[in-house]
């Protein structure tokens, strides 16, 4: 194999990436050099605005082969974008959050940073290798982030329950690439596409064994149905703007590494595959519903939601026509910037951080629509969002699930929506309607005077005037999407050009 | 200015008149309710407008084929979506019932609201705004935006200045109306699209434009499925038969403006859905349909009354006539004469009008009284000046008394009726004998009989004197003279029910027809 030497484009695709690792190492420095909560904060802010920014110069080389293992082209950078988003809106969730927290409070922004890295690397993975690495940067971030506050029973409960279901995840996962690198012999994605275009693995079962394992590990770790069983008990016992990142970007980022192998591989051409994940999808929907309904939680109710979301969004993925890759990449980041929202609504009534744990409990929210009118809108506007009603960003995310299974005729699957969207209506209106009930004499939660001009208050409105322009007029939108397009032949075509096989 | 901008202007002051209603709250706890009466009144104003200068000769279905007016603004260009409005006589008529209905529903929910008025006239306001979109939205999808929009107003009004009945909490009746009328409505969105889809297929183009999707060519069962799934969200709507349950819950339960709108209006949009979509879009697959349609359209003619006769609550009793009075118009649209759908348009205004009264009847008794079981309230006659008369005009009304648009109405869908479908006609007039029933037990149990004790009441002030005559003079308007509505009306309902026949000829159903 030739020795791998960069070019300077290869270093400005890769801009992204090390900019986020030099957040990490900047933060751990900052740290070493003075415990400051503010200073340190903000160089986490900072790095992470400036990787945002360097995301611009490395959309100016895409799509760029770095090495054979990160392929940084306009569907990574897109994802990255939103990845680095989330990290930066949790990051100034956290600030006036974690100013309560009796310990160390400095070093959940190292996590932070390192937790986004993680996403990064998986969003441009194009080989086992990369996928892999990625997928356990962002796992082991995230435990140290849920169990944080580690003298709250619920939050270390948390994190043991998601250490497990990730080490199981990783397991499959890892005996998935061992048995699919054993039937092939290569790592790559899209050397792995080459040869089954050439026929070369033709009715070879490994390869779908392989293949329905990794599907497996990926379940797992998106929190699919059969897959979800701890995941409720991690959304609650996480810290609050921790559950918003863990609702999305460390889930979306599975997300894109899967439709990135299914299109780079040609798996979509497995028709095994595609009816496992069909059914995926429908159980999702069906059971994450159902679950959802009598959750007396927010947290836990947020956590149920997220799994027929995805499922939602699986069913886009499994459509494969020409709305799916537009499809689940425009709901992704409609959902994540509407649950990140919902969390930040809830993270601010929370912090600073207490004793008796976040606002999480329904009745928390009564009357809140009268103490804090421009607060409650914004929750109720979420959880609307994630009902599909008009004029918020879900809704048009819903009409590209109708449209991408209906386009292919995937009638059980459109039932399931229909089921889904109808019994999901019912939570999230129970969710809805105490905040505007009457008032308790006494009320524990109180956002402070002052939330509109700091950092979270800022992020959450930020994320809900998003939420609007999305569901208001989406077009922008939806041009950036269609010019982020990932399609299978061209991907592929400039992948391969990029390397040679062996 | 381009007159077509007044049909978005219809759109856009109630949303920003809703704004305003919620911010000046703040100022003063009294604004809202002459924030939210002007606005309603330049509704109304730009209504009457368009009525008296518009040319309504025109329709999209008949030979000459164009709009009165229409707004067209690029929207989601990516799925050929635009924010399309048009204007003919069917939804001008129903536009101009929304600014009167609405100017009726601020004024009946003056005094009975004192508790977060500017949120609650925001969302009086937003309702209207989804709903003068519904009726005004030639986009499928922008008229599926608009009727989803309606429901959640709509939802908060009942659920947040409802009543509780005993065993009966309000936000349960709330929800379940969202989630009835939420669930058929994505029954209808995946219909649309699945239209969407076929259109595309055949000439390769995204839209969601009425005007193009007309007449997309497809195999009978494909219009035939796309048409059941716009069926089931105007049938849980209207409502019909199996599917009218939530409509007593929703009014129990709701305020008295919620009931108004509820009854005036909302219902009034499944069947303006009926007559634009089910109907004119796929008149082959109606047409097979219409047997099934139109009885049940009768049995909810006739299950409605037998309900409405054996309720205690005032409210459920005029609810469960509107369950009635709707399976009247079920059957209009389907028989799709143009007598037929020019006596479900006048139905659809006087019964917009004589309901709410009723309903308002029942929130003005509310308002004195503290109840609305009957058992605790007859002899009304002797102790509550003026309310009593005016009760009983519109309980005649309902019962459809000659001179009054409800008389009017019916008698045209029954003359229609009787063309398609003999049998089918002479049971729904069974319907004009049990409105006697429930109306007269209405006067009876509430009005007449001996007054159980010595208490006296209020009568009316000025401004429920204002609204009674208001709706009395409308109702009589439509009873006496319905031709003005009936000529602004006539173009469509001619064309509809002309593409309409040609689809009915087609079918076994017209063998029973007497000509």
């Amino acid at each position: 194999m030739n020795p791998v030497t960069f070019t300077t484009n290869d270093w400005i695709a890769l801009l992204p990436i090390m900019v986020t690792s030099a957040t990490a190492v900047a933060v751990m420095l900052a740290i070493a050099i003075r415990r400051s909560h503010r200073w340190n904060a903000g160089v986490c802010i900072v790095g992470l605005v400036l990787a945002l920014i360097s995301c611009i110069f490395a959309v100016q080389v895409a799509p760029q082969q770095v090495t054979p293992l990160l392929l940084i082209d306009s569907f990574s950078l897109f994802f990255g974008v939103a990845v680095i988003a989330a990290g930066l809106v949790t990051a100034m969730l956290l600030y006036q959050y974690i100013e309560g927290y009796k310990g160390e409070r400095e070093e959940i922004y190292l996590l932070v940073a390192l937790a986004t890295l993680g996403g990064l690397v998986l969003v441009s993975a194009t080989s086992f290798v990369t996928f892999f690495v990625g997928m356990e940067i962002t796992a082991l971030s995230m435990w140290g982030m849920i169990g944080y506050p580690h003298r709250d029973r619920r939050a270390l409960e948390a994190s043991i329950k998601y250490m497990v279901l990730s080490a199981v995840a990783a397991a499959f996962i890892l005996f998935g690439m061992a048995l699919v690198y054993a039937q092939t012999g290569t790592l790559s994605f899209n050397q792995l596409a080459h040869g089954i275009v050439s026929g070369q693995f033709a009715g070879d079962n490994l390869l779908l064994v392989g293949g329905a394992m990794l599907i497996v590990g990926i379940g797992f770790e998106i929190s699919f149905v059969p897959f979800h069983l701890w995941v409720p008990d991690v959304y609650e016992g996480a810290p609050a703007p921790i559950g918003g990142y863990l609702a999305t970007a460390s889930k979306f980022a599975m997300f894109a590494v899967l439709l990135r192998y299914f299109v780079e591989s040609q798996a979509y051409d497995s028709k095994v595959l595609i009816d496992i994940l069909s059914v995926i999808a429908f159980l999702s929907i069906v059971f994450g519903n159902i679950l959802a309904l009598m959750q007396d939680n927010i947290k836990r109710l947020l956590g149920y939601s997220a799994v027929a979301q995805y499922g939602y969004t699986l069913v886009a993925f499994v459509a494969t026509g020409a709305f799916a890759v537009e499809s689940v990449s425009f709901y992704l980041v409609t959902y994540m910037i509407t649950t990140i929202g919902a969390f930040g609504v809830v993270t601010i009534l929370s912090s600073p951080l207490r004793e008796g744990g976040d606002a999480d409990q329904l009745y928390d929210y009564r009357g809140l629509f009268w103490r804090h009118p421009i607060l409650a809108s914004i929750l109720t506007a979420m959880f609307m969002s994630l009902a599909g009603v008009p004029m918020t960003a879900l809704f048009i995310g819903k009409l590209y699930i109708f449209a991408a299974s209906i386009e292919r005729q995937l009638w059980i699957l459109v039932g399931a929506v229909v089921f889904g969207s109808a019994v999901g209506l019912f939570y999230y209106l129970r969710a809805v309607i105490p905040m505007f009930q009457r008032q308790r004499w006494n009320q524990p939660f109180k956002a402070p005077k002052r939330w509109p001009i700091q950092a979270g208050g800022i992020a959450v409105i930020v994320l809900a005037v998003l939420m609007f322009w999305f569901g208001l007029y989406p077009t922008p939108f939806i041009d950036t999407i269609k010019a982020s397009g990932l399609h299978a032949p061209t991907v592929s075509t400039v992948a391969l050009s990029h390397i040679p096989l062996r | 200015m381009d007159p077509a901008w007044i049909l978005g202007a219809l759109i856009i002051i109630p949303l920003v008149g809703g704004l305003a209603c919620w911010g000046s709250e703040y100022v003063n706890p009294h604004l809202p309710r002459w924030i939210g009466l002007t606005t309603m009144t330049i509704v109304l104003a730009l209504g009457l407008y368009l009525w008296f200068t518009g040319d309504f000769s025109f329709t999209i279905l008949g030979p000459d084929h164009r709009w009165g007016l229409e707004l067209d603004v690029p929207w989601i260009p990516r799925f050929g979506i635009s924010f399309h409005l048009g204007l003919d006589g069917l939804s001008l008529l129903l536009t101009v019932l929304s600014g009167f209905i609405g100017i009726v529903s601020v004024a009946c929910s003056w005094s009975e609201m004192h508790r977060k008025v500017g949120f609650y006239y925001m969302n009086l306001m937003w309702n209207f705004a989804g709903i003068i979109g519904v009726f005004l939205a030639i986009d499928l999808f922008l008229f599926f935006f608009f009727w989803e929009l309606m429901l959640v107003p709509m939802f908060f009004l009942i659920a947040l200045w409802g009543h509780d009945e005993p065993g009966q909490a309000r936000t349960y009746a709330a929800m379940k109306f969202f989630i009835y009328t939420q669930a058929s409505g994505l029954l209808m969105f995946v219909a649309i699209l699945a239209l969407v889809f076929i259109h595309h297929r055949a000439t390769g183009v995204f839209t969601f434009d009425y005007n193009k999707l007309l007449g997309t060519p497809m195999s009978a069962t494909a219009a035939m499925l796309i048409m059941l799934g716009f069926f089931g969200a105007f049938m849980v709507k209207l409502p019909t038969m199996p599917f009218h349950v939530w409509l007593p819950d929703a009014h129990g339960q709701a305020p008295t403006a919620g009931s108004v709108i509820l009854a005036g209006l909302m219902l009034k949009t499944a069947a303006y859905g009926l007559i634009r979509f089910c109907v004119s879009m796929f008149p082959e697959a109606a047409a097979h349909f219409a047997p099934i349609a139109m009885w049940l359209g009768v049995a909810g003619i006739l299950w409605g009354a037998a309900m409405s006769f054996s309720q205690h609550n005032m409210k459920r009793l005029v609810a469960y006539m509107s369950v009635s009075h709707m399976g009247f118009i079920m059957m209009g649209v389907f028989a799709g004469t143009a007598i037929a759908l020019q006596g479900v348009m006048i139905t659809m205004l006087s019964h917009g009008v004589s309901s709410s009264a009723l309903f308002i009847i029942t929130g003005q008794i509310y308002e004195r009284m503290h109840t609305r079981d009957f058992r605790q309230m007859s002899g009304l006659w002797t102790r509550m000046p003026g309310l009593p008369p005016v009760a009983l005009f519109f309980a005649m009304a309902s019962l459809g008394l000659p001179g009054m648009g409800n008389f009017v109405g019916e008698f045209l869908i029954l003359l229609g009726t009787l063309k398609v479908s003999v049998p089918i006609a002479v049971v729904a007039s069974l319907g004009l004998i049990t409105a006697i029933c429930y109306s007269l037990i209405y006067m009876q149990r509430a009005y007449y009989g001996p007054a159980p004790d010595k208490r006296r009441f209020p009568g009316l002030n000025r401004r429920e004197i204002a609204t009674m005559a208001s709706l009395i003079a409308v109702l009589l308007w439509l009873g006496i003279h319905p031709n003005n509505f009936l000529h602004t009306s006539a173009a469509t309902m001619t064309a509809v029910s002309q593409n309409y026949a040609h689809a009915q000829e087609g079918t076994t159903f017209n063998g029973v027809a007497s000509r």
